[in-house]
């Protein structure tokens, strides 16, 4: 069901006095529980719950062709479903925009961090390399999917291995795991998502504050405060003071997220 | 040292402009627009009747931009039809153009805008914007202003203004960070996207950067406009 138009006119004046209806502060995240290892089958998997909200990420590797541009450098392949189980506006068929947004989104918060050290995952040059798939499935929709996604892309990577590789057969030995990681840089990109309803900038909203949200950045970054990508989405301008605000507030955001999955990498 | 682009062009310094509005006459709007070998052209039809009808929306009307590549407008190349990429540029150029258009006036009526790139040496999704913004005030709809969208590059620790393709693939310290940025002649950000490696510090030198050679872009649209009106 849509958010009604009472309820969004009531958060954003809520907001104005500075609360949130469930008593949050505006760049305070609801609580996040992960779990890692949720698969037998994927390569790495973790489960990530921001409140009500709940995806599945899964690792997938397999060997193949790399891409003509970049012969000595694994693939990356970030794909996202918005499952119609999750909630009641997601409907089956072919991926839409927000499915489409959310695995680029991801993607790039990856690929710009050189969080994978893609030229580790090289078999031979031109001919054979890794290919890392990271997919992220909703399981339960109540606004945020992008930063728990990220959440959950960066703990599956963590957590996986490689599989064996039989060189003569080319054949990938799935279930036969090497005790190898996948080779990962020390910059962590966290991605944090905040959004501007009215004159307020919040991170972490939920389904009813995602519907009154008028402009919305997603920026991966590390938490030593490098960006790597950033997106904005919604039909709402927003002014340079804004902007430089909108920053601090996100920093400040990605270093708490840090300490609480800290432990899980 | 001071730093050298590739082309000898100075740091600040945009590739040569060109704005020309009504170039496909069948459109209710059309505008081309390019950054030196970068070129895009945008053509606007409607407002007209929302069809599938289930897709109207009674409290306003809705802007559909379509972004698409021309499959020979680079080296390799593109397989023609949507991509994950040209969706997902589709809808931040909509993002992009939304806030100066007083799309409340025309309920259960869309406006289409669609943006081809004949040729492509980056900024690509900035000249699509730009060739928009002047296809729909060609088109006479109510817009509150112009956009003007510029690509700002940080190459290796340089700031650098509208980056070439060349540029785009710099690999030297940092390598290349690149961050199209779109702006209301006040300097309002209604688009921006980064990918790379900065700072935040220095991102907020990008965004003044950006709010400085937006007013230079915005100046050639004009033009274009106002040359198109015979006096």
């Amino acid at each position: 069901m849509e958010t009604a138009k009472v309820t969004g006119e009531r958060i954003k004046s809520y907001l104005s006095t500075g609360k949130r209806f469930d008593g949050r502060k505006q760049d305070e995240f609801r609580d996040i529980t992960i779990e890692t290892g949720i698969s037998e089958k994927a390569e790495g998997s973790a489960r990530v719950k921001i409140g009500n909200t709940e995806v599945i990420v899964g690792v997938k590797l397999s060997v193949s062709e790399p891409y003509p541009d970049s012969p000595n450098k694994g693939n990356l392949m970030v794909t996202s479903e918005l499952l119609p189980l999750s909630s009641e506006r997601f409907e089956s068929g072919p991926p839409k925009f927000p499915a489409i947004e959310l695995g680029r989104l991801i993607d790039r918060a990856i690929r710009e961090s050189k969080f994978i050290n893609l030229e580790k995952l090289c078999i031979k040059e031109g001919e054979k390399v890794w290919s890392v798939f990271i997919d992220i499935y909703s399981i339960n929709y109540d606004g945020n999917l992008i930063d728990a996604a990220g959440i959950g892309a960066i703990l599956s990577l963590k957590t996986a291995y490689l599989p064996k590789y039989d060189q003569e057969n080319e054949k990938v030995l799935y279930g036969e795991h090497t005790d190898q990681k996948i080779p990962l840089s020390e910059e962590l990109p966290i991605v944090i998502t905040s959004h501007k309803i009215g004159g307020n900038i919040i991170v972490d909203p939920t389904i009813e504050e995602e519907d009154v949200s008028e402009t919305r950045i997603t920026i991966g970054g590390s938490v030593e405060g490098k960006l790597f990508s950033i997106q904005k989405g919604g039909i709402k301008e927003i002014t340079v003071e804004e902007m430089d605000k909108l920053l601090e507030m996100n920093d400040n955001a990605r270093k708490k997220v840090y300490s609480q999955i800290k432990k899980y990498l | 040292m001071t730093f050298k682009r590739s082309d000898g062009r100075g740091i600040e310094e945009m590739r040569p402009i060109k704005a020309e509005v009504g170039v496909v006459p069948n459109a209710d709007g059309s505008a081309i627009f390019s950054f030196g070998k970068t070129v895009a052209i945008a053509a606007v039809y409607g407002p007209r009747k929302m069809h599938p009808q289930h897709q109207q929306d009674p409290e306003k009307g809705k802007l559909r931009c379509n972004y698409n590549m021309l499959s020979f407008s680079v080296d390799d190349r593109i397989r023609p039809g949507p991509s994950r990429r040209s969706t997902e540029i589709s809808k931040i150029t909509e993002w992009a153009l939304e806030p100066v258009l007083l799309i409340e006036k025309y309920p259960n009526l869309v406006i289409d805008v669609h943006i081809n790139i004949l040729q492509a040496d980056a900024s690509t999704r900035c000249a699509g914007i730009n060739a928009a913004a002047l296809a729909l005030a060609h088109a006479g709809i109510p817009m509150k202003n112009l956009v003007s969208s510029v690509s700002i590059g940080k190459l290796d620790k340089q700031l650098v203004v509208d980056v070439d393709k060349e540029e785009e693939d710099f690999e030297e310290g940092e390598g290349s960070t690149d961050i199209p940025i779109t702006m209301t002649p006040e300097g309002d950000i209604t688009h921006i996207q980064l990918d790379g490696k900065i700072s935040i510090e220095e991102l907020k030198e990008v965004v003044q950067l950006a709010k400085k050679s937006v007013k230079k872009i915005y100046e050639v649209q004009k033009k274009a406009l106002k040359e198109s009106v015979k006096l």
